[in-house]
């Protein structure tokens, strides 16, 4: 009744081209980000933000990264959290060891991220497929083995780069869980933001292009080469961002054991039950595998009294696993396809036919 | 309609008897203030073995205690667990979940106590990193609120020389001869390739050529399955005359049978503490037979201690683990850090009074910590634990190292309990507190 397309009428490119053409779209969009900029801030526990919020944010931004690559340029990589690891390393020693401002050193690992990236997204334009996959679980294992290696990266023989503090233009300090919220948060926003609108530009159809029949691209006039380079480093862009938010505002240090190969397992997870190809899914995954755990293990510590620890921590894995199963039978495409077909039927309602 | 009805009825009287019990549990205890412990437990995953055996040992102590009244008689322990599956992120979720009610943190793992170091710091809450974790937290003026009791990694390589140089003749006493019996050894360290196995590299290199043998770093790709070309390089182009076996989890017990396949003697492989482990060993078979680990602590159950848990805890049914595994090496290692912890909170206690600790009393009782051979054999653990004796400079305490060989069975101590080369461990050890004081900008504190 009010969820609906017809009667608005578009009467201008801008309106055309809105990213909610819906307008109760638009409003439960404003409504949202006045729950995160206001809302959770003002109500949430220190405990909810600091542990749920922003490394939900985080992966969620590193699960966009990686579904340019794998959902809209159909590349796909096992390897993304080495790449959330260059990032961490290198806003910690722009910030830390060179004294750059703080906004230019995560954005600037970003650029490092992204130019490694491309360097490990070389193989693409040779192979395809499941054999892509191999070559990208190599960038997770090179990259670990040079950050433990080389000694003027991870600082010694411990291998991990404590968080110094945090400064915003040199007065500014970013201490209280608050503060690293809102840093994570404007971040999050401008990215995605300008993520959103590159997967539904011109580049965004060019890397749809690729990942839907590739010759067929490049006889339309796709540049292979080009595209399939941009979407690694965009992916890998998002990565070290990421990489270096969760380091800077979660966890305090930099330690390569965080990045492991289990971590890229996850965002393939990730991606795969929020949605391949959307922007939305990237959240619900992040979600999925952010949340959740920690939901369930706290859920059982009612239980706490009644069954032996052992069992319960084993129940943790064995609830998320099934409920990863469960979430694949019901919706193979992932959740954002569910509230896709949430939003098709609020269309029709009261009067589905 | 039926069944429908009589499951309902089925699940209202469990949840209703749920409700009773507890409260009843409630009822008949009088309150005693409660000193809360959070623990940092990995029950699944790779690591579980360790993790579980560590946690439950803390937690049977714990019951014990709690079993004879409460710390001097008038509090009791009230703890909780957290899984972390010894991954760094969940751990810091699980510190941040316990931060306002606990006063110390054992980390369990090596990544999540460089996370916590600076946290706690900030929090004032302790991190023990008991055998793990940053040697050069030994040091507590550039780390007030880190302690590496018993011993560190640094301190248990050079026992681990002293002890090879023993095997070779040494007398043990003399450390101006011990050069003779080591020079030109050929000394493999086989470790894992993550900043844990990379971490002794410094000190054995420096201990090579201070007194003249050979040392030479083989390592092991994570997560260690396959160590078949790193063994060919030892046994045929190395001719290594003793293998430390610098491994954790699945990765200890591939060299057992590397070497048995090379026909490399197991006598001549030494383990650290992470892989000196019953789990490290029976996957192994025969293979293990003869090979020697070290340790900070003693093995079995004939202690007086466990023996009092074996019947109180485990007599009522209280116990936290599988009775089987009471005595094994995880076990004893978190009992172990469990009575350290005690005795602190007691040497607070005498300080501040009977009362519920913060983190910051807690710390005092770590620095002013003196446990002596006479009180270890009051408590009952004689032989299972070291003594000790902490201050504001040195967190590390004692130092000593064990020794153990596998029998084929089980654990059997050598007798030789070692301590490290103090004064050259400690050089180090302030030498890279130092520089991580001036990569951070901290002022170490002056102790007197």
């Amino acid at each position: 009744m009010f969820y609906r397309e017809c009667g608005n009428f578009k009467d201008n490119y801008a309106s055309d081209m809105a990213i909610f053409p819906i307008p109760l779209d638009r409003w439960g969009f404003i409504v949202m980000l006045f729950m995160a900029f206001v809302i959770v801030p003002l109500f949430a526990s220190e405990y909810l933000i600091t542990n749920i919020i922003i490394p939900f944010y985080c992966f969620a931004l590193s699960a966009f990264g990686l579904n340019v690559l794998a959902g809209y340029a159909g590349q796909i990589s096992i390897g993304h959290a080495a790449f959330m690891a260059v990032g961490a390393y290198s806003s910690f020693i722009l910030y830390g060891r060179y004294g750059i401002p703080l906004i230019p050193s995560i954005l600037g690992a970003g650029v490092i991220t992204a130019i490694v990236g491309t360097f490990f997204g070389l193989p693409s334009l040779r192979i395809k497929g499941f054999y892509l996959a191999i070559a990208t679980l190599a960038s997770q294992f090179i990259i670990e083995w040079v950050i433990v290696h080389v000694q003027w990266i991870s600082g010694g023989v411990f291998g991990t780069i404590e968080a110094p503090d945090m400064y915003l233009f040199k007065l500014w300090a970013i201490d209280t869980p608050v503060k690293k919220y809102y840093l994570s948060l404007c971040i999050l926003v401008l990215l995605m933001t300008i993520g959103k609108n590159l997967v539904r530009g011109q580049l965004g159809r060019n890397w749809m292009a690729i990942r839907d029949v590739d010759y067929a691209a490049e006889i339309i006039g796709v540049n292979l080469y080009r595209d399939k380079l941009t979407a690694f480093a965009v992916s890998t862009f998002y990565a070290g961002v990421a990489g270096s938010l969760i380091t800077f505002c979660y966890v305090g240090s930099a330690n390569i054991e965080e990045f492991n190969v289990m971590t890229s397992f996850a965002l393939v997870g990730m991606i795969i039950i929020g949605g391949l190809g959307t922007v939305l899914g990237s959240f619900f995954g992040a979600g999925f595998f952010v949340i959740l755990p920690i939901a369930i293990n706290q859920s059982l510590g009612a239980f706490m009294d009644v069954v032996p620890s052992d069992i319960l921590s084993n129940i943790e894995s064995i609830i998320f696993g099934g409920l990863i199963v469960f979430f694949l039978i019901v919706e193979p495409y992932g959740m954002a396809r569910l509230w896709h077909t949430i939003k098709d039927k609020l269309r029709l309602w009261p009067f589905p036919y | 309609m039926g069944r429908k009805l009589s499951f309902t009825i089925f699940a209202l009287v469990l949840v209703a008897s749920f409700i009773l019990s507890s409260g009843q549990a409630m009822a008949s205890e009088e309150k005693k203030p409660e000193q809360f412990v959070g623990l940092l437990a990995y029950r699944t995953g790779p690591f579980a073995a360790g993790g579980s055996g560590l946690t439950s040992g803390k937690e049977d102590f714990m019951a014990l205690i709690n079993m004879r009244g409460g710390i001097n008689g008038k509090i009791m322990y009230k703890w909780e667990e957290c899984e972390t599956a010894y991954n760094a992120a969940r751990g810091v979720e699980c510190y941040n979940r316990f931060k306002n009610k606990m006063f110390k943190v054992h980390p369990e793992s090596t990544g999540i106590t460089y996370a916590l170091i600076p946290k706690a710091t900030k929090d004032k809450i302790v991190v023990i990193s008991s055998g793990y974790g940053r040697a050069d937290a030994s040091d507590g003026r550039v780390f007030p609120w880190v302690f590496t009791i018993p011993t560190n990694y640094w301190s248990q390589n050079t026992a681990k020389i002293k002890w090879i140089a023993m095997q070779e003749g040494w007398d043990g006493k003399d450390m101006s001869t011990i050069g003779k019996y080591l020079k030109g050894l050929k000394i493999a360290n086989l470790h894992i390739d993550v900043p844990y196995g990379q971490e002794t590299k410094p000190i054995l290199d420096a201990m090579a050529k201070k007194f003249g043998f050979k040392v030479r770093h083989f390592p092991v790709p994570w997560p260690g399955i396959d160590q078949k070309a790193q063994w060919m390089d030892i046994v045929r182009r190395f001719k290594a005359d003793w293998v430390i076996n610098r491994n954790w989890g699945v990765s200890c017990t591939v060299p057992l049978k590397e070497a048995a396949r090379l026909k490399f003697p197991s006598n001549r492989i030494l383990g650290v503490w992470w892989c000196g482990a019953e789990e490290d060993v029976l996957p192994a078979g025969p293979a293990a037979k003869g090979y020697y680990s070290t340790n900070f602590h003693g093995v079995g159950r004939d202690f007086p201690i466990i023996k009092e848990v074996v019947d109180k805890v485990y007599g009522a049914m209280k116990g936290n683990i599988s009775f089987t595994r009471v005595g094994s090496v995880y076990y004893n290692r978190g009992f172990v850090a469990a009575i350290v912890d005690h005795e602190a909170i007691l040497t607070a206690h005498k300080k501040f009074g009977v009362k519920v600790l913060t983190g910051e009393e807690f710390r005092w009782g770590m620095e002013h910590l003196n446990i002596t051979k006479e009180r270890i054999k009051e408590i009952g653990a004689e032989g299972l634990m070291q003594p000790l004796k902490t201050s504001c400079a040195d967190h590390e305490g004692g130092g000593m190292v064990f020794f153990q060989q596998w029998d084929g069975k089980k654990w059997v101590s050598t007798g030789d309990v070692i301590t490290p080369m103090r004064k050259f461990v400690r050089g180090m050890i302030e030498k890279s507190a130092a520089k991580y004081a001036k990569e951070k900008g901290i002022t170490p504190r002056t102790c007197k």
